[in-house]
């Protein structure tokens, strides 16, 4: 509990910092005093909070289904976009941008998340039949799906890009690259409302998903329905993957960063690792989101690239560190 | 009490389990032999409701064993696995205390922790309650594994209780003080005891009865001090006669 309660504070601390920096300064002093300019108030209600919260959201989204993944797959290296969900999810809404026009609004917001969480799903189910097609859950058979999904779903999109016109091509590039810039209310109200319930219910599973890691078997032998247990994380981080991709394209690696950094600090029970994660990987998120959009001020770099750079070198230590015999993959 | 009968089971077409009856008393260790590739480990995870047979019908007490739900089993019947591999950093005492499910809704309890410490101590691995699972030796995972399952069903009388090669990874001394410890168990609490083995000498040291089991068909089944034999094993096993003669000496 006090862990969360440090999580809790060291998100504040960047929320602040996040409202406050950019083009438009807006200290925080100010905003106790209430003594804002026009300009001030008009950038921090339209354009900076929706940003920040939509990178609290993600963040929190990224990070509490990577752990779930995780627990799902009994394995570490699970991430939503290592294994393919997250591209899958990227067909789907590419095929939405594409052959639907442009979806505006709040309706087309909710049908941008319905695709991707369909996109998802199937992904998940996918993987997870292919993995244990030796009977046993295999590792190996995880990554290599995810590989083969992830090509596959690139060539979907690549082609799909080739169909599309100039407006939608600056759709799909933007996106597929990861980005919070398109923050704007509907996104946040949108993947809010998915992201929270969902994420609300795994929490709720925590418990069960520590079972689950002593073996479908033995949960089972300890009461859990784990049949009922993985449908139900799997729809359920299928959703937040979804709602995630569908606002802010492709952002990767902060599913498998994130629950491991917790997992160092507090250990691997899901009581804690879930909610732990979800505060850690909206402070991240941010973190990254606020420095991707000032570092090349006035441009702005789209933060999947800056978190992939982090991600991708943390990715192969993983890696390294699990083969030279840990846990013998 | 555990009946089982008539159960048949195929996997892809070929059958593993070949209309088997066996039935299991309260109060008796009961030990399921044979070759490799048997039918032993899909015997058990019959009889613990895993795999559903695809003929046959399993009785727990005077109760169809599918007509149980999963709660009421998991403070009835407690199971060991073979390979129970955990791959997250989890506290030997966090493992232990997972076995207490059952019990606790909202965390563990002060008695849920006593009887973690306690299966731990019978299991010799109190010393290990704070070292990170995954780093355990074979042997001592299995051990902490075993005082898992016990403290699921340590407050409970005539509950089951179903181990997959208890002592495959155990040296000498915690193979006995584990078979000591599940015949006191079973003695003191009426448990109902199955374990699948291959070590043939504990088996007949420890066990009151004997499933022989060679293709998915029950052999031979007895008192184990009777069918425990060298022609039996000749048979089961296919060993030249002096080899199983020779290979074991049964001298309580």
């Amino acid at each position: 509990m006090p862990a969360l309660l440090l999580l809790g504070l060291l998100l504040l601390v960047i929320l602040v910092l996040a409202i406050s920096i950019g083009a438009v300064s807006i200290p925080a002093l100010d905003l106790v005093t209430a003594g804002l300019s026009e300009q001030q108030q008009a950038v921090l209600l339209s354009i900076r909070l929706p940003r920040v919260l939509l990178a609290v959201v993600v963040g929190v989204a990224l990070a509490i289904s990577g752990a779930a993944l995780q627990g799902l797959f009994r394995n570490p290296l699970a991430d939503p976009g290592l294994i393919g969900i997250s591209t899958s999810a990227a067909l789907a809404v590419a095929v939405v941008i594409v052959f639907a026009g442009p979806l505006t609004g709040m309706l087309g917001l909710y049908s941008l998340s319905i695709a991707a969480f369909l996109g998802a799903m199937i992904a998940c189910f996918l993987i997870f039949r292919l993995a244990k097609l030796s009977g046993k859950f295999s590792v190996t058979y995880m990554l290599l799906t995810g590989i083969a999904l992830n090509a596959l779903c690139a060539a979907g999109v690549g082609f799909l890009t080739f169909l599309s016109n100039d407006e939608q091509l600056r759709t799909l590039t933007f996106w597929t690259m990861g980005s919070l810039g398109g923050a704007l209310w509907p996104s946040v109200i949108v993947a809010s409302t998915i992201v929270v319930p969902s994420c609300l219910l795994l929490i709720k599973s925590a418990r069960e998903l520590n079972l689950l890691l002593l073996g479908e078997d033995e949960a089972r032998y300890l009461g859990v329905d784990e049949e009922k247990l993985k449908r139900l994380i799997i729809i359920s981080t299928a959703l937040t993957v979804g709602a995630g991709i569908a606002v802010s394209g492709i952002i990767g690696f902060v599913g498998l960063v994130v629950p491991h950094l917790v997992r160092l600090l507090l250990g691997p029970d899901h009581r804690l690792l879930l909610p732990a994660s979800g505060l850690l990987g909206a402070s991240l998120l941010l973190a990254a989101d606020t420095l991707a959009r000032t570092v090349v001020a006035p441009a702005e770099m789209p933060v999947g690239i800056l978190t992939s750079l982090i991600g991708g070198p943390f990715f192969l230590w993983l890696l390294i560190k699990q083969y030279s015999g840990r846990f013998g993959l | 009490m555990i009946s089982v009968c008539d159960v048949s089971y195929s996997a892809s077409l070929q059958k593993i389990l070949d209309d088997v009856s066996a039935t299991f008393d309260a109060g008796k260790v009961s030990a399921i032999l044979g070759p490799n590739g048997a039918g032993k480990s899909t015997l058990l995870k019959c009889i613990t409701g895993s795999l559903k047979p695809d003929f046959g019908t399993i009785w727990l007490e005077d109760r169809k064993l599918d007509s149980y739900s999963l709660a009421e089993l998991s403070v009835k019947r407690a199971v060991l696995s073979q390979n129970t591999a955990v791959s997250f950093p989890f506290s030997v005492m966090e493992i232990v205390l997972m076995g207490r499910n059952p019990y606790t809704l909202n965390g563990n309890t002060a008695s849920d922790i006593e009887i973690a410490e306690e299966t731990l101590d019978m299991m010799d691995a109190w010393h290990l309650r704070d070292r990170s699972f995954p780093t355990l030796s074979g042997g001592e995972q299995q051990r902490v594994q075993f005082a898992r399952v016990l403290s699921q069903i340590w407050d409970q009388r005539e509950a089951y209780l179903f181990l997959d090669e208890p002592t495959s990874a155990l040296d000498l001394k915690h193979q006995y003080q584990l078979m000591e410890l599940v015949r006191n168990q079973c003695d003191e609490r009426a448990l109902t005891v199955i374990i699948v083995m291959h070590d043939l000498n504990i088996a007949y040291h420890n066990t009151d009865k004997s499933y022989f089991i060679q293709n998915g068909i029950v052999k031979v089944c007895g008192a184990s001090k009777e069918v425990i034999s060298a022609d039996t094993l000749s048979e089961i096993y296919n060993l030249p006669p002096h080899y199983a003669a020779s290979h074991i000496n049964f001298s309580a």
